[in-house]
């Protein structure tokens, strides 16, 4: 065939590309925002942390020593649900309503690339909401030490906790409808919030069995732990590999469930 | 376009390969009881523009889904440029531009900020994003919007916004669903014309539209399309021409059963074909005549025809032949 040179794309972009325009600009429209995201994600850890870790403190109601417990698990909490928030909330009107993704599905990139781009970027924000915490804690707590030879653990488990949560956010945009979106973040992100153990050790609700159990379920656990045993190892924790293969495992099913319903979604 | 080796033009001859390919292409959706594209097939030269005229759900933006990678295919084969459609989806993304039925603009975007970006997804090289876009903007007469949000844009600004931003990435197909549906005649005049010189420029077009006028307009060639099939596939030209019948005659009729009055224009000398175009719940039925020669010589035998029947003539309309009368004669009934 004479027309072999006709019938080749004149220009194959490579996918690496198109995943960095559409993860680009994710990005930028975030950075336009960022001061509305940065308050958004700090207000509800902001003053959890104030009243339990300094009101309630100063009166006495909670022991000397509970900021210490309290911050890793407020960074654990922001990794994952400022992830979840990012991916869902967004995803669930773009399908249903604007379908203002549909340009992005467009690129040429697989279908499958554009969901793990969301992932990507939860997680990107949800990293920023959960490092804004760490300054904000230095600030309204008075004891806050932290064993600086477990950072780049603690990064490893928020990378991964931020994932697992942007793959989670994934799962919900994609599975719910936008006339239950406000019920189900009613129902699963309060539960989330205090399941995770990130107001007590995970170990010391043995007596609490059944909740400690469901605290098992919820994969915050695993990143306030991790960051427990990193960051303030004097107070009881799961082992560091336990946590990071729990994370592991999150990521895969959740972005596994979530990726597939996004394809369900973005092609008829 | 610089790998381009030769210029590709309507003319083409018969070893290049179609801009768009589509052989026996079935789509059912789930839980559908009918196929809603069902056995489709055409192909359109590099450079054509092409027009699928039907009614709303004839199947039309099912094939145009298809043909840009949103909707999975049940059977056949479908491909741009050579492209499958089915096999390498992202292949054929990087070589189509869609402009799709509803406008789907990024309103966390401005104007520019939509160019720029689609660009980006598209692998534009940075520096070239801008001028492009900018050169892009002038051209759809939309350079004093270009920091404006999508949605304090006018309807026709949108759908031109949305033509540009398919045109960002200099693909070989542009898809335009329903163009200018839902536009003022002003803007859908300026749509027009920008669609015009796009294939003036050698872009290969295909379009749906449910109205006549435009397929006519602007399409090399028009497929007729209901029920999911393809039923007929010309220039606009060759499809009014193969009507029997040179001259129409509408007629607003009162006090006569609009079935039985159809019958009976039917047998009337000189009548070529008559159809019902609309029978209201209240006041007169329209129906349609085709004739043979001039419709003013027709006219007298037609409106005795109603009179001896006991009806009532209340307006009276003569004019040609459109694509609409052909779609009339091969399904029954009106587009709309």
């Amino acid at each position: 065939m004479t027309a072999v040179t006709e019938t080749e794309p004149f220009r194959r972009v490579s996918p690496g590309r198109a995943f960095l325009g559409v993860l680009g600009r994710d990005v930028a429209v975030t950075g336009k925002e960022l001061g509305s995201f940065i308050s958004q994600v700090l207000v509800q850890p902001f003053f959890l942390l104030f009243v339990f870790g300094k009101v309630l403190s100063e009166l006495g109601y909670i022991a000397p020593g509970y900021a210490q417990l309290l911050l890793p698990g407020l960074l654990a909490l922001n990794a994952f649900l400022v992830a979840v928030q990012a991916v869902a909330l967004p995803l669930v009107i773009d399908f249903s309503y604007t379908k203002e993704i549909e340009d992005r599905l467009l690129a040429p990139l697989s279908t499958q690339m554009v969901a793990v781009e969301k992932i990507v970027f939860g997680a990107l924000r949800g990293l920023i909401g959960s490092l804004v915490m760490i300054p904000v804690g230095y600030l309204v707590l008075d004891e806050v030490s932290w064993d600086l030879s477990g950072l780049p653990l603690s990064a490893l488990l928020l990378v991964l906790g931020a994932l697992a949560g942007g793959a989670s956010g994934l799962v919900i945009g994609t599975l719910v409808s936008p006339r239950r979106i406000n019920i189900v973040f009613a129902v699963v992100i309060t539960p989330l919030l205090f399941t995770g153990s990130t107001q007590f050790p995970f170990l010391q609700i043995g007596s609490l069995r059944w909740f400690q159990v469901i605290c098992a379920l919820n994969p915050i656990t695993y990143v306030a732990e991790g960051l427990r045993g990193a960051l303030t190892p004097q107070i009881p924790h799961l082992p560091a590999w336990l946590c990071l293969a729990a994370l592991v495992f999150a990521c895969v099913l959740f972005g596994a469930i979530g990726i597939r319903g996004f394809v369900r979604r973005a092609l008829d | 376009m610089s790998t381009q080796t030769q210029p590709t033009g309507i003319h083409a001859g018969p070893a290049a390969t179609p801009a768009v390919e589509v052989v026996d292409l079935v789509k059912r959706y789930p839980k559908a009881k009918v196929n809603a594209v069902d056995g489709i097939s055409f192909a359109v030269a590099p450079g054509e523009v092409f027009g699928l005229l039907g009614p709303n759900g004839a199947g039309k933006t099912t094939t145009i889904g298809v043909l840009t990678t949103r909707v999975r295919k049940t059977s056949g084969h479908a491909a741009v440029t050579g492209i499958d459609v089915a096999r390498d989806p992202v292949g054929a993304r990087s070589v189509i531009g869609v402009v799709p039925q509803r406008p789907n603009l990024d309103r966390s975007l401005d104007a520019k900020g939509n160019l720029v970006w689609h660009a980006a997804y598209h692998g534009v090289p940075r520096p070239r994003r801008g001028p492009l876009a900018d050169e892009l903007l002038e051209r759809m007469g939309l350079s004093d919007k270009a920091d404006t949000n999508p949605d304090e844009l006018s309807g026709g600004q949108a759908q031109r916004l949305i033509i540009a931003r398919g045109l960002m990435h200099d693909p070989r197909v542009l898809f335009l669903d329903e163009p200018s549906t839902g536009l003022d005649p002003q803007a859908r005049l300026f749509v027009h014309d920008r669609v015009a010189e796009l294939a003036a420029n050698g872009v290969t077009i295909v379009l749906t539209t449910h109205d006549m006028d435009e397929a006519a307009k602007l399409s090399d060639r028009v497929g007729i399309v209901d029920h999911g099939e393809l039923l007929k596939l010309d220039t606009p030209a060759n499809l009014v021409a193969g009507l029997s019948g040179s001259a129409t005659v509408d007629l607003d009729v009162t006090g006569l059963d609009p079935e039985q009055l159809r019958h009976r224009l039917g047998a009337v000398r000189g009548v070529a074909g008559a159809e019902v175009l609309a029978t209201p719940d209240e006041g007169p039925a329209r129906l349609r005549v085709r004739v043979e020669g001039e419709a003013g010589a027709a006219l007298p035998g037609l409106l005795e025809e109603v009179t001896t029947a006991g009806g009532r003539v209340s307006d009276v309309g003569l004019g040609e032949p459109t694509l609409e009368d052909v779609f009339i004669d091969l399904t029954g009934r009106g587009l709309r």
